[in-house]
């Protein structure tokens, strides 16, 4: 009966479709986390186990991204500062570092753990503080996992013949070191921590926009009695940095930031014989099969791509979606960041924060803008934003083609694109369609279909059923222009040894 | 009457064909005594990216052998020099070694290639992990070949250094274009014929000869080239860095000014085969 | 030809409505408890919280007395002056159903609610099970919490399992229906998942689907909660229908419970948060929100002995 047929369809679109309703029926009150940072008015530079002035006199403003207010001045190291960190570092190393058995070293790593499990709340409120990160990312993630690098390592400092089967291995010397400004603390943690147990001493420069927590760090350095100039920071920007990197002390230099930034380090270390270990940037796919669990899926897409505001290297910035599943994925993923609280990053409730910086919230701006322009469909919610700070709403683009620049540059922001696929080939091929290789997910609740795309994605981190999700037993690291090199695990420790 | 031998026309080994350069241009090359032996290719920029071409298409199936069966081929190729040895022995005095030193030469590249097919199924053995994490998910470390390596052969012992950069670069599935020694290019075009009849697919491994001062900039900048494995002196390996920094490629760039005595067991080993792996790590949740 | 076994049968159902992933929900269900409630929200949800109570009883030694006393207790849970809203229902054995009639009244808002259906095995033939339904609902229940053949849903014998809900659907007539999946025997998300949808397809709406009797080892939890939500979400997406939710067992801290409402608002939303799309299944839990509230009131922390029928009077 083809008219019945119609007519039961025709009632069907007529009536409005069934909508959830994320209102304000039952609103959470404010619920600022209150801890005191115990922040300085004024961070010196951390040389040689004391805190300094730079040479130069001068310092700079950190301020705090969620409301644009100062909250400490920072020393601007300039080369002078750069050499005397070394000098530092290099006496270290020769003196006592490189010369203290294992067990001891590991000592020393025990307790800097300790001593920020201890401090762990007043280092979350900092990082919140000082980079925008939501309270409960420092608190829960953060902070713990920089004590857990410190953790892991320390046990390795003794147990370092295990580390390169069949050979000997010893520490390099020196090692310089600059970090981005994501994941202020932990990034510390993941360079000093194995760089440490292996017995090497480091120049460090945390990024400029977030110095505080590692400051902070050198204070617990003092209280756990690490030697003098085992680890050095220099605080200051991008010239800073490359006075890090391009010093003739140390032997070996690790990077974490951009590939921009990587290549032109590596085209300044080019012809020298510093060891190098690249942690850069990327454009990861998640890959969303028709027969996943779609709501683990969709909680893991948001997981990977607005977990610290997206600015995470491997964020799951591209989400290939199954053609047969892509409209539901997508409604489920509107409801679900409908629900996403964005705001006051020192909120306790609070799910998305600020934006690093103002330069930063420029950039995702004029690359959303120009998703925008190339006929991107585009959902934001409609949350509302602090009046004053970085703010920007989570973001989707839907009908995005390969070509599209959103799709193909890095946005380090809380921007997904979402493509669609329709069969194992085509995903694999779009996934691994990118200059970049840091990582990738993948949703499918097919045993041997995971197994496969894991073996055929291009990518260090390949996260099955899951999204983001870090271990300092697990090593992390990029294939092609995402870098070298892994932090993390026994093959993180064979960065920053020499086999001998 | 004495007979005139046929000569034979070197060609180069690439993409399982032997070919001239495309630019069809040779250099003479000259025994130990100085007389002319034979033209050599003189490959150009267009033969490496044309050996690249081949490398890729040959990269992926490569990869998917087993381990088992790229230990046996790479087993092979060590019959098929040892079958050949004393013509592979001559090559090598062409430039100047004495016919014991040849010979050793040529036995060592045989064991070398033992050693490495031995490894083919043991490596990820040892260098791979299950990790610990502290979450209720299973997670492991394993290696995966990066892709195309480039590799440039030093002068010296023209044949086992090859063999040497070469051997641990596909013993986990990666595909090479290699350039010969310049000096002494004709082990490699031996070589090439013993590839050919050793059951290594066309296109694993791809042997260029001809001029570094030509070749280097594109082995250099060539993006799909994913690592470099080189013994080179110190303006080639700045020039190789500073390329290389363009696709952030992975360098393992030795010095040619310094001593390397590749006949030594140190000249071998699971570090080698780790220079071309990357490492990837998987998650997957523990649940029912 | 397919194979017919129960594992393929789930395994067509899970097709076609999808399956759950255990560690990824769970992992969701953790963040819900992160969630930091205070003031006057913290105000809402306890007095929310204690509007959805079905406060239970389901004893061998219960008596006329006992419900009577917990009917008073659901009618006016605490002093008059804290603003403390009357819960949802008592939840009785029918064989007190009439007792609760007479200590409630008539003219009241809080409901009777009754576990037939041979509770808590439903081991017993269908026959006597609809007897049952009947019974209570003539002695005046206003909801019945209906057990569902988990041996037919293990057996993949679905049809039959369906069948028996819908059977209670008809007798129980214009009374609610809450459908008891008791999560604990069917073990997986999956099959929890499977099973809602089942459940749902024969129900009406309004009616429930609900976790747990209370009386096997594990009860309602965060996790099997979010998968019955999601899938009444999934569900009312698709067909428009509104199912209702009920959690019961374990769930006895006004924490808990405030996290379970938590769930329930990013997860369905606004129009779930009232007492007739959300209950909970609890006796205790109505004095530590009640408690919980004097103590947002007054700001002290108080001792459990100021609230009646309080099970630790140390």
């Amino acid at each position: 009966m083809p008219t019945l047929t119609a007519k039961k369809m025709s009632t069907r679109l007529s009536r409005p479709a069934p909508e959830l309703i994320f209102g304000d029926l039952w609103e959470f009150d404010p619920a600022p986390e209150s801890a005191d940072p115990k922040l300085k008015a004024r961070y010196e530079l951390f040389i040689d186990g004391k805190f300094v002035a730079p040479k130069s006199g001068k310092y700079f403003d950190s301020i705090n991204p969620a409301n644009e207010q100062k909250l400490a001045e920072i020393a601007l190291a300039g080369p002078a500062d750069v050499d005397a960190a070394y000098a530092a570092a290099k006496r270290a190393y020769d003196g006592v570092w490189g010369k203290l058995p294992g067990r001891e070293r590991a000592k020393y790593l025990y307790r800097i753990a300790r001593l920020l499990q201890d401090r762990a709340r007043e280092f979350a409120v900092a990082e919140t503080l000082d980079g925008g990160k939501p309270i409960k990312e420092s608190r829960d993630f953060d902070v713990p996992m920089a004590a857990a690098h410190f953790f892991y390592h320390a046990g390795w400092a003794d147990k370092l013949d295990y580390v390169a089967p069949g050979r000997r291995v010893a520490p390099l010397g020196v090692v310089g070191q600059v970090i981005p400004w994501n994941f202020p603390l932990l990034m510390c943690a993941w360079k000093l921590a194995p760089a440490l147990a292996m017995g090497n001493t480091v120049v460090l420069k945390p990024a400029e926009t977030t110095s505080i927590t590692a400051l902070k760090l050198a204070e617990i350095f003092q209280d756990a009695g690490l030697p003098p100039g085992v680890v050095n920071f220099v605080t200051g920007a991008g010239d800073v940095g490359a006075a890090v990197m391009n010093h003739p002390t140390p032997a070996k230099i690790a990077f974490t930031g951009s590939t921009e930034v990587g290549k032109i380090i590596m085209r300044a270390l080019a012809g020298s014989d510093k060891k190098m270990t690249m942690e850069l940037g990327g454009k990861a796919a998640n890959i969303v099969f028709d027969d996943a669990p779609l709501d683990q899926a969709v909680e893991g897409i948001v997981n990977g791509i607005f977990f610290n505001q997206g600015h995470v290297c491997c964020a799951g910035s591209r989400l290939l979606v199954q053609e047969s599943v892509a409209e539901k994925v997508l409604a489920k993923l509107k409801n679900r960041i409908r629900t996403l609280r964005v705001g006051d990053p020192m909120d306790k409730n609070t799910d998305i924060g600020a934006i690093n910086s103002r330069e930063q919230l420029d950039k995702i701006t004029r690359l959303v803008a120009a998703g925008v322009r190339e006929g991107n469909e585009i959902f934001q919610p409609a949350c509302k934003l602090p009046a004053k700070g970085f703010y920007f709403r989570p973001t989707i683009f839907s009908g995005v083609s390969m070509s599209s620049r959103v799709v193909r540059e890095e946005i380090f922001g809380p921007v997904l694109s979402i493509l669609t696929f329709r069969t194992v080939d085509e995903a694999i091929e779009k996934a691994n369609n990118t200059a970049y290789g840091l990582s990738a997910g993948v949703w499918t609740d097919k045993g041997s279909r995971i197994l496969k795309m894991s073996t055929e994605l291009k990518a260090g981190v390949v996260w099955a059923n899951t999204y983001n999700k870090f271990d300092p037993t697990s090593p992390f690291g990029g294939y092609k222009e995402s870098g070298f090199g892994r932090e993390g695990g026994r093959q993180g420790l064979l960065d920053y040894c020499k086999l001998v | 009457m004495s007979r005139l031998p046929i000569t034979k026309t070197p060609k180069v080994y690439v993409g399982g064909a032997f070919i001239r350069s495309e630019s069809a241009r040779v250099f003479p090359l000259k025994d130990a005594s100085g007389e002319f032996f034979a033209n050599i290719p003189q490959c150009t920029r267009k033969d490496l990216r044309n050996a690249v071409e081949a490398a890729a298409k040959a990269g992926p199936g490569w990869a998917k052998r087993t381990a088992y069966n790229r230990g046996q081929i790479l087993y092979r190729l060590g019959e098929m020099i040892e079958a050949r040895a004393g013509e592979m022995a001559d090559a090598i005095t062409l430039g100047g070694a004495t016919p014991a030193a040849a010979a050793r030469e040529v036995a060592a590249t045989v064991e070398r290639l033992i050693y490495y097919a031995g490894w083919t199924d043991k490596y990820e053995q040892v260098l791979g992990n299950v990790n610990p994490v502290a979450a209720p998910y299973f997670n492991f470390t394993v290696t995966e070949p990066m892709g195309i390596i480039g590799v440039i052969a030093p002068d010296e012992a023209p044949l086992l250094a090859l063999i040497s950069l070469i051997a641990p670069a596909i013993t986990s599935g990666n595909t090479v274009v290699a350039l010969a020694s310049s000096t002494q290019p004709y082990p490699a075009i031996l070589l090439g014929e013993m590839l050919a009849t050793s059951d290594l697919p066309g296109g694993v491994v791809n042997l260029l000869t001809g001029f570094r001062k030509e070749l280097i900039s594109t082995f250099a900048t060539h993006t799909h080239l994913r690592a470099i494995s080189a013994v080179v002196n110190a303006e080639e390996r700045k020039a190789l860095a500073l390329g290389a920094a363009d696709s952030v490629k992975r360098t393992h760039l030795r010095k040619a000014e310094d001593k390397h005595d590749w006949l030594a067991d140190s000249a071998q080993s699971l570090e080698a085969i780790r220079e071309t792996l990357e490492f990837k790590t998987t998650w997957h949740p523990v649940g029912a | 030809m397919l194979v017919r076994s129960p594992q393929a049968a789930l395994q067509r159902l899970f097709d076609e409505v999808g399956t759950v992933d255990q560690i990824g929900i769970e992992e969701r269900v953790a963040k819900f408890g992160t969630r930091s409630i205070k003031q006057t929200a913290k105000v809402w949800g306890l007095k929310t919280a204690v509007s959805m109570v079905d406060l239970t009883t389901l004893e061998g030694k219960d008596t006329p007395g006992k419900v009577a006393s917990l009917c008073q207790k659901a009618l006016a849970p605490h002093d008059p002056e804290l603003g403390v809203p009357q819960v949802a229902a008592v939840c009785v054995y029918p064989a007190m159903v009439r007792h609760a009639r007479r200590a409630l009244g008539c003219d009241t808002a809080v409901r009777i609610a009754s576990v037939a259906t041979a509770f808590p095995s439903g081991q017993a033939p269908l026959k006597t099970r609809l007897a049952e339904v009947k019974a209570a609902v003539a002695d005046g229940a206003d909801e019945i919490d209906m057990v569902i053949n988990r041996g037919a849903f293990l057996a993949g014998e679905f049809g039959e399992m369906q069948d028996e809900i819908a059977a209670v659907v008809q007798a129980c007539g214009a009374t609610t229906l809450k459908v008891i999946l008791e999560v604990s025997e069917l073990e997986t998300f999956d099959n929890i998942r499977a099973a809602s949808f089942l459940a749902m397809r024969v129900i009406r709406p309004g009616d429930f689907i609900k976790t747990s009797t209370g009386k096997t080892s594990l009860n309602a939890t965060l996790g099997n909660n979010q998968v019955m939500l999601e899938a009444i979400r999934d569900f009312y997406l698709d067909t428009g229908v509104a199912i209702a939710m009920k959690p019961a067992g374990g769930i006895r801290t006004a924490k808990q419970a405030l996290t379970f409402l938590v769930a329930v608002k990013e997860t369905l939303g606004d129009a779930w948060l009232n007492n007739r799309r959300y209950r909970f299944g609890a006796s205790s839990l109505l004095n530590d929100l009640v408690r919980q509230l004097e103590k947002e009131k007054t700001g002290a922390y108080q001792a459990p002995y100021y609230f009646s029928e309080a099970a630790e009077s140390y």
